[in-house]
């Protein structure tokens, strides 16, 4: 099983924890990910200036891929769902593909048909698939208790996804999480979106955004809570300090990238999981998991 | 401007007819004329369960009226998430989340543009990437064993000038 790894740009230098973990837990499951230097940009944060640019960009990105002839393995939300887009448009509409392919003729790339693009957790779901997970589990995580949060981009919009899940009423990080014995803590307004592509426009709205989730997640006892998207991490973990300092709250709740928590459960060494690198401290939920053993 | 009250009263004289259908062109923005105001984009959305001030049914009904510039030049078009739960949730297919890019892009064009968007584009524009990727990022990232990633990206800087050559200045 061989990925072209596409990293984007947060996670190589925000969110390493989450670039750690997934590399571990690949090798662990013989997931091969294979880094392409050249891979830049997705083409998500030009979107709102250019759509067109925003194709481009996407676009030279699966030529790429295409040119190793290589499946493409995301680990941000947001960049899965522009390329899987842009593979998309891309595919269906020939007018559209010959305008782009003109301009990727610029610099020597071009498009073709047939690039597959899928999420971390999606290959792990439907590629590696839960029964072959367990087998490997070798820690028991039952002394925690996870809240999720999926990520709009994960599964939205449907229509990009060939029925994988479902954006109402989603369960797959549901069932990867809970194959690991850690219990799955549901909370209200699951599906509430981070916040994140605003946060730079009008803060004082991302803010409140990812306040009303750290209150639904923080109101039931859990250890933590799981995230599989850098920017929905930013929103909830990196800005949990502003957000309780604004609004005069406590939350010091952990944020967890979900490959940090099957790593441990695949028995992978902590320090490889990249724990020192998060925000809000996960020494309790460590220390939790020591006393069990 | 405000968006209600005497002061804000829509006169004929004002409107562009043809707005909707420069909507309707740009890439995504097909479905805008579908729309038959029933409201579920805004019950669902996420943005304006904070801040009444984006309000996705009045945005394309706004657009539908011909408001141009009072939507052009607002800054709530900028509001949008792009969670997609109105996308989805349509019953008109009317697309949204691709309607707001549609107005972005136009608003753009014509030099009214959220200077945070400004921003991330002359970054991925110059950089290829949504950061500046220093040396320090990459002595980092190869203490942590992690391979070392590329600080620019020619081609990428190529293929955004055309469009996005006004913001990377």
């Amino acid at each position: 099983m061989k990925y072209a790894l596409f990293l984007g740009c947060t996670i190589p230098v925000r969110g390493q924890n989450y670039e750690m973990s997934a590399r571990e837990v690949a090798k662990k499951l013989g997931i091969n990910l294979v880094d392409l230097e050249d891979f830049s940009c997705c083409g998500f944060p030009v979107k709102s200036s250019s759509a067109e640019t925003s194709l481009v960009l996407a676009a030279r990105n699966l030529a790429l891929a295409a040119e190793k002839k290589l499946p493409i393995c995301t680990l941000c939300n947001a960049c899965t769902s522009v390329l899987t887009e842009a593979n998309k448009e891309l595919s269906e509409n020939k007018k559209l593909r010959d305008k782009i392919n003109k301009e990727l003729k610029k610099v020597g790339k071009e498009f073709k048909l047939g690039v597959k693009i899928k999420h971390f957790s999606r290959i792990l779901y439907e590629d590696i698939g839960l029964d072959k997970i367990k087998e490997k589990v070798k820690e028991d995580l039952s002394p925690l208790s996870l809240s999720i949060h999926y990520g709009c981009h994960y599964l939205r919009p449907k229509e990009l996804y060939d029925g994988f899940d479902d954006a109402e009423n989603p369960i797959t990080l549901d069932k990867l999480v809970e194959i690991t014995g850690a219990k799955v803590v549901d909370y209200k307004n699951k599906l509430e979106c981070c916040g994140g592509a605003i946060l730079g426009v009008e803060e004082d709205i991302a803010l409140s955004m990812a306040k009303q989730k750290l209150d639904n997640v923080t109101a039931n006892k859990v250890d933590a809570l799981v995230t599989i998207c850098p920017f929905c991490s930013i929103m909830y973990e990196d800005n949990q300090r502003k957000i309780e300092s604004k609004f005069d709250v406590k939350y010091e709740l952990p944020v967890l990238y979900y490959p940090q928590i099957l790593g441990l459960a695949l028995g992978v060494d902590q320090k490889q999981l990249g724990f020192r690198l998060n925000k809000v401290k996960t020494d309790a939920l460590l220390q939790k998991l020591e006393e069990k053993r | 401007m405000p968006l209600w009250g005497r002061n804000s009263v829509i006169d004929s004289k004002d409107l562009d007819p043809n707005f909707k259908y420069e909507v309707a062109a740009e890439i995504g923005g097909a479905n805008i004329t579908r729309c038959f105001a029933c409201g579920t984009c805004t019950a669902g959305c996420p943005v304006r369960e904070i801040d009444e001030k984006y309000n996705p049914r009045k945005i394309i009904r706004m657009v539908l009226l011909g408001m141009r510039e009072r939507v052009l030049k607002s800054d709530f078009i900028w509001l949008c998430s792009t969670c997609y739960t109105c996308y989805d949730r349509c019953p008109q297919d009317v697309r949204l989340t691709d309607i707001m890019t549609a107005l972005k892009n136009i608003a753009v064009r014509e030099g009214h543009i959220h200077p945070s968007f400004r921003e991330q584009a002359r970054l991925v524009g110059t950089f290829g990437r949504l950061y500046e990727v220093e040396d320090f990022d990459n002595k980092k990232r190869e203490k942590m064993g992690l391979p070392t990633i590329k600080k620019t990206f020619d081609d990428v800087t190529k293929l955004s000038k055309p469009k996005l050559g006004e913001m990377m200045k």
